[in-house]
């Protein structure tokens, strides 16, 4: 059993300071200090901070299942922090394409978005996502009432659109985006199961 | 006045076919000596051991002076999915690779064929460092200092008979040595083919070294083909097997994905693929904050390649 205050004074930092270590070993990387970035570094940087998109909405999305099974309830204090977290990378990740990859292009950054699908759905993931971002604080939740659930109820869909994105970019081996597409699948039918399980 | 101008310019003394075949004038010149003494320069050898530096290089009018990527550039960051789907897997999983001894098996429409042990096959050629942009399908690019045997040569050597229309290239298949072929990513071994007029453009070469020293395993060794005006995957690695087809032969790209990657795979910022755009390319190594360059066409190889494909539609063939 996890206390008020030690979740928040603990636990909470903690967890904090884990969800940022990814960040900081592309920053740590790209100085050369705790590794190197490759020959293709722009390439690298936003594959790991895709990558680390696709990891948090699994973690986010895996909150509620694993307290329900584990019956740890404090875990759902996290849940808010994770999906902050997915939301973090996921602009990290769209940033380094724009400035870094595109060089802010507008004309083949446009071209992009409407021409290639893998790149539209993923922009669609992050524009979701920014709602469900900016709907996420205690009061705007509270005055949203029930539209609040309806509208993070997305959530899943985002996280279906940020795995076809991968699948759709890799180029022949599809191993790691299957992995994905598996987890996301077993999360969600354990949140259908749930839901039918339960008496009216 | 003692100085006196010259009327007659270097260039209109030796014709550029015939500097370009000066090695034929000079083997065809050595044979109708009945000289038994062939010079030392006329024949590659690559030494069997890793890194070792390459004796009696020649240089290339061909060669762009472009500054060559790194050494670690260009031998850490690999698409050779034998050993690996990762840029990074090919340099770790191809360190145990034995590239020597090698044989290269000769079949189809050709007078020469049968099995050549690699330093045989090599010895009738001389080899030239040839440095040259390398764009890859994925939108990136190096310019990689290769040593290497003229391909159109090796085809002229081999005698290709009037049937042959097509020249295919097979890739070693050992699961024992290759993790990456114990998965069927792609349909193995893999395979590649050019026409007979590409191949004997003199621009392709089969490399058998990088940076004046024999070619690490991750890059081919001990002989891969290099075609600087296709795109990479074109280049295959590590030739078990050359046939003259008269049909087309199958390309493993191809094979996998024929509406992403065509037989031809000619560099062309005009025909995206599928999934994403060739109009512009990351030069690797330029740093993180370099814009993308624009891709050229046939990748700036136009004047040696255009004539090939006059009259054929580069948007349906690409």
């Amino acid at each position: 059993m996890k206390t008020v205050q030690q979740v928040r004074l603990i636990w909470k930092p903690a967890v904090f300071a884990a969800c940022l270590l990814p960040f900081a070993l592309v920053v740590g990387d790209l100085f050369e200090i705790t590794g190197r970035l490759g020959a293709n570094p722009v390439e690298e940087i936003m594959d790991r901070f895709g990558n680390w998109s696709l990891r948090f909405i699994l973690l986010t999305l895996a909150v509620t299942p694993v307290r329900r099974i584990s019956g740890w309830n404090w875990l759902a204090r996290f849940r808010r922090m994770l999906g902050l977290f997915t939301f973090f990378y996921v602009l990290m990740h769209f940033l380094t394409w724009l400035v870094l990859d595109q060089g802010l292009l507008l004309p083949a950054i446009i071209e992009d978005i409407a021409k290639r699908p893998f790149i539209t759905i993923g922009f669609m993931a992050l524009v979701l996502l920014t709602a469900l971002a900016a709907t996420s604080t205690a009061a705007v939740r509270r005055r949203m009432g029930r539209r609040w659930q309806t509208l993070h109820n997305a959530v899943y869909l985002i996280g279906f659109l940020g795995v076809w994105h991968y699948w759709w970019q890799v180029k022949k081996d599809i191993t790691e985006p299957l992995l994905y597409a598996l987890i996301l699948a077993a999360l969600l039918a354990h949140r259908l199961w749930w839901r039918f399980r339960q008496p009216k | 006045m003692i100085k006196k101008k010259p009327d007659i310019r270097p260039s209109e003394i030796t014709s550029l076919e015939n500097y370009i075949n000066r090695r034929d004038f000079i083997r065809a010149g050595a044979i109708a000596g009945g000289s038994l003494l062939t010079p030392a320069a006329l024949a590659a050898v690559v030494p069997d051991s890793r890194r070792a530096t390459l004796p009696d290089v020649g240089s290339s009018q061909f060669s762009t002076d472009e500054t060559p990527n790194s050494y670690d550039d260009i031998t850490t960051y690999n698409n050779f999915y034998e050993f690996g789907t990762g840029k990074d897997d090919p340099v770790v999983y191809a360190r145990e690779f034995k590239p020597r001894p090698w044989t290269i098996s000769v079949e189809g429409h050709a007078e020469k064929t049968g099995t050549f042990d690699f330093e045989d096959f090599i010895k009738p050629f001389d080899l030239e460092e040839r440095i040259y942009r390398m764009r890859c399908v994925e939108a990136w690019s190096m310019v990689i200092p290769w040593v290497g045997i003229s391909l159109a040569e090796v085809v002229k050597y081999l005698q290709p008979t009037s049937k042959a229309k097509y020249v295919a290239f097979e890739t070693l298949n050992d699961p024992a040595q290759m993790p990456g072929v114990r998965r069927r990513v792609l349909d193995w071994p893999y395979r590649e083919g050019l026409t007979i007029a590409e191949a004997t453009n003199p621009l392709p070469i089969l490399a058998v070294g990088i940076y004046g020293e024999v070619i690490p395993n991750q890059n081919g060794a001990p002989i891969r083909l290099v075609v600087p005006w296709k795109y990479g995957f074109k280049g295959i690695k590590s030739i078990v097997k050359i046939r003259f087809t008269e049909r087309q032969p199958k390309c493993s790209w191809n094979m996998s994905q024929p509406r992403e990657y065509g037989f031809y795979a000619n560099v062309n910022p005009n025909v995206d693929h599928p999934r994403w755009s060739q109009a512009r390319e990351r030069r690797i190594g330029a740093g993180i904050f370099a814009d993308k360059q624009p891709t050229l066409m046939f990748n700036g190889y136009g004047d040696q390649v255009a004539q090939l494909y006059k009259g054929l539609d580069l948007r349906r063939n690409f």
